[in-house]
């Protein structure tokens, strides 16, 4: 059941700004002040783990909660801050997909149309296209009840296209599914958005739905933006520790760099990283595909402690030390066995180096 | 087929359970057509009582549907939105309402009927219109109503729906209409029948405070009972019984209508 596109659909997206906008329930601020552009047509993903802000930032910028202040919210220029949800024109996609049970699918998509008063023709006509675009034809007349999860989500997502709102907002819409089907309407969901050119927000806590679905990438952390760049940027340059380790898994090793060279001895094993500048107590970093098996002496030694295959890679976990334990991807047609030692050299472009946060 | 002898057991438990309940309105409404109780079946049956019950009393049935469907109408109007603006609100202010609204239930009719009077039985017109009846029994019915929706309230997610609706750009009285009141029908249905069986069954409250030009059927029944031959207050009974019995009936299918309605 894949989605069918439209070959040239309308541009339809407004822009949004927000300016210092922060959110403070009872004395407690969930949102510190935020400056935010989403310029029309993107998709920006909200990422971090829940209670950092983002689903409060999301229900900010829906209208589903009073901004602190006023001309806090620009849709357009335009200031919205105080206008109420049914009044700003924002299509919302729920994770718990907030469909009318009393209604069929294809009520439930024409209802916004029939709240704006568009004619009974036009609306039909409307809801079977719409329906037609996320594969529901069939399934018009069900009752909610009487289809999946994932036809669920795909109906909430035809009735918030179906107003031709200005601005398209996502609250984990797939994390009541299951992991394939999950994975499967990540990529239908994508593409439908691009095809709509829709600005949207899409706020989730799944790295790998935020890689695959957002144009940039906002990784917030207690109540603010740690850093927004392209899907690419955040990966393999994180701005920080948490970023790094939220995003992905990150191999740490802490030393002393003394001539350029961080090392590390063990008892058959060590680390000598080449990284250069000051005689400093630092953390060097490395994603585990960073790794590149060495023919003779590597960089780093370590000995294996578990393997784990997935078919195309396997991960290895590896110790330099008791503190330092590795965790790396290598090519699966390897044979590795525990205890055994093993050398790789990491490309120097991946290694990573952050400062002390105050 | 064989049976198990457990639901074998069942089935006459439960059988014997409904004549134990069945057997006395059977009696009576047998007692309400014989010529003469005490002589039985060989004396014969007879209209004549249900006829006399009906020249002496028919006024209070006629009273007692009014006041039961205006009741109803009532705790609709009240109980409903009233129920989903105490959810909606929630917390303790919230709470301490519904304990209030609750609070007629357990104070005995009698008291209620005669705090009633004490405030209201100064204005006279009021006092002894049938409204006075039909304000006791909403204030007695009404918890029954609120209730009923609060409970089906808390088992859906009536705030996401709200939003959902919201985002679509529907005002507030709309999302009420269209997305809540469909959704809490099954609430709202129990807490019809409740309420209409409980005004017409009406009858600590509503002795304290009829008027003799405002007697309701339950009433009118302890009238009978004590000034009358048991074979009247027997028809009595009888006609309460072809009364209540269509009413409830009536009811339950209005919701069956409208639930096909909304689903079709």
């Amino acid at each position: 059941m894949n989605i069918r596109v439209p070959v040239a659909a309308a541009r339809s997206g407004s822009s949004i700004t927000t300016r210092r906008l922060s959110k403070t329930f009872n004395g407690t601020t969930v949102l510190q002040l935020t400056d935010l552009e989403i310029s029309p047509g993107q998709i920006l993903v909200l990422l971090g783990p829940s209670g950092c802000g983002k689903t409060t930032l999301l229900r900010l910028i829906a209208g589903l909660e009073q901004p602190d202040g006023p001309d806090m919210i620009r849709f357009d220029g335009e200031d919205v801050s105080g206008v109420p949800i049914e009044k700003r024109n924002v299509g919302m996609v729920f994770q718990s997909y907030a469909l009318f049970p009393n209604m069929t699918v294809a009520e439930n998509v024409a209802y916004g149309l029939k709240i704006r008063k568009i004619d009974r023709a036009q609306r039909e006509a409307e809801t079977c296209r719409l329906l037609a675009l996320v594969g529901l034809e069939e399934y018009a007349d069900r009752r909610i009840s009487a289809i999946s999860g994932g036809q669920r989500q795909r109906t909430a997502l035809a009735r918030a296209l179906a107003i031709k709102p200005r601005v398209l907002l996502l609250d984990e819409p797939l994390a009541a599914l299951d992991a394939v089907l999950r994975e499967r309407l990540r990529v239908e969901i994508s593409l439908l958005l691009r095809e709509f050119g829709i600005t949207a927000v899409y706020v989730t806590h799944d790295q790998a739905e935020a890689m695959a679905i957002g144009d940039r990438i906002a990784v917030m952390q207690k109540g603010r933006i740690t850093q927004i760049d392209v899907p690419r940027e955040i990966y393999h340059r994180p701005a920080n520790d948490f970023v790094a380790d939220f995003v992905g898994t990150m191999n740490r090793i802490a030393g002393r760099v003394e001539n350029g060279v961080l090392n590390i001895q063990g008892e058959e094993t060590m680390a000598r990283l080449n990284v250069g500048g000051p005689d400093r107590a630092t953390t060097l970093c490395f994603r585990p595909e960073a790794a590149r098996l060495a023919s003779g002496g590597g960089a780093i030694s370590a000995r294996v402690a578990a393997a784990t295959f997935f078919g195309a890679t396997q991960r290895l976990v590896a110790d330099v030390s008791p503190e330092c334990r590795l965790q790396l991807d290598l090519p699966s047609n390897l044979s590795f066995t525990p205890g055994q030692i093993l050398a790789f050299d990491v490309d120097p472009d991946a290694i990573l180096e952050f400062r002390a946060e105050a | 087929m064989r049976r198990q002898w457990t639901s074998v057991a069942g089935i006459v438990i439960t059988a014997l359970l409904t004549l134990f309940l069945v057997v006395p309105v059977l009696l009576s409404v047998y007692a309400g057509l014989t010529v003469n109780y005490a002589r039985g079946m060989s004396a014969g049956f007879t209209f004549d009582w249900v006829r006399q019950v009906w020249g002496l009393y028919s006024d209070t049935v006629w009273r007692s549907l009014a006041v039961a469907l205006l009741t109803l109408a009532l705790t609709l109007l009240i109980g409903v939105p009233g129920a989903y603006a105490l959810v909606r609100r929630g917390g303790r202010f919230a709470r301490a309402v519904e304990e209030i609204v609750t609070l007629p239930v357990a104070v005995p009719g009698l008291a209620l009927a005669l705090a009633l009077i004490l405030s209201y039985g100064g204005a006279g017109a009021f006092r002894q219109s049938t409204l006075f009846v039909v304000v006791g029994h909403l204030l007695f019915t009404l918890p029954f109503m609120m209730r009923s929706v609060i409970a089906v309230l808390e088992t859906i997610d009536w705030h996401t729906l709200d939003e959902g609706a919201a985002s679509l750009g529907s005002p507030a009285w709309r999302r009420f209409v269209d997305v809540i009141l469909p959704n809490v029908r099954p609430g709202i249905v129990a807490g019809a029948l409740t309420v209409v069986t409980l005004s017409i069954g009406e009858f600590n409250l509503t002795w304290m405070m009829h008027t003799p030009m405002t007697k309701t059927l339950p009433v009118g029944l302890a009238d009978a009972y004590a000034s009358m031959r048991l074979e009247i207050a027997s028809a009595y009974t009888l006609i309460f019984l072809i009364m209540v019995i269509p009413l409830l009936i009536g009811v339950q299918l209005v919701a069956n209508l409208t639930e096909k309605r909304t689903q079709s």
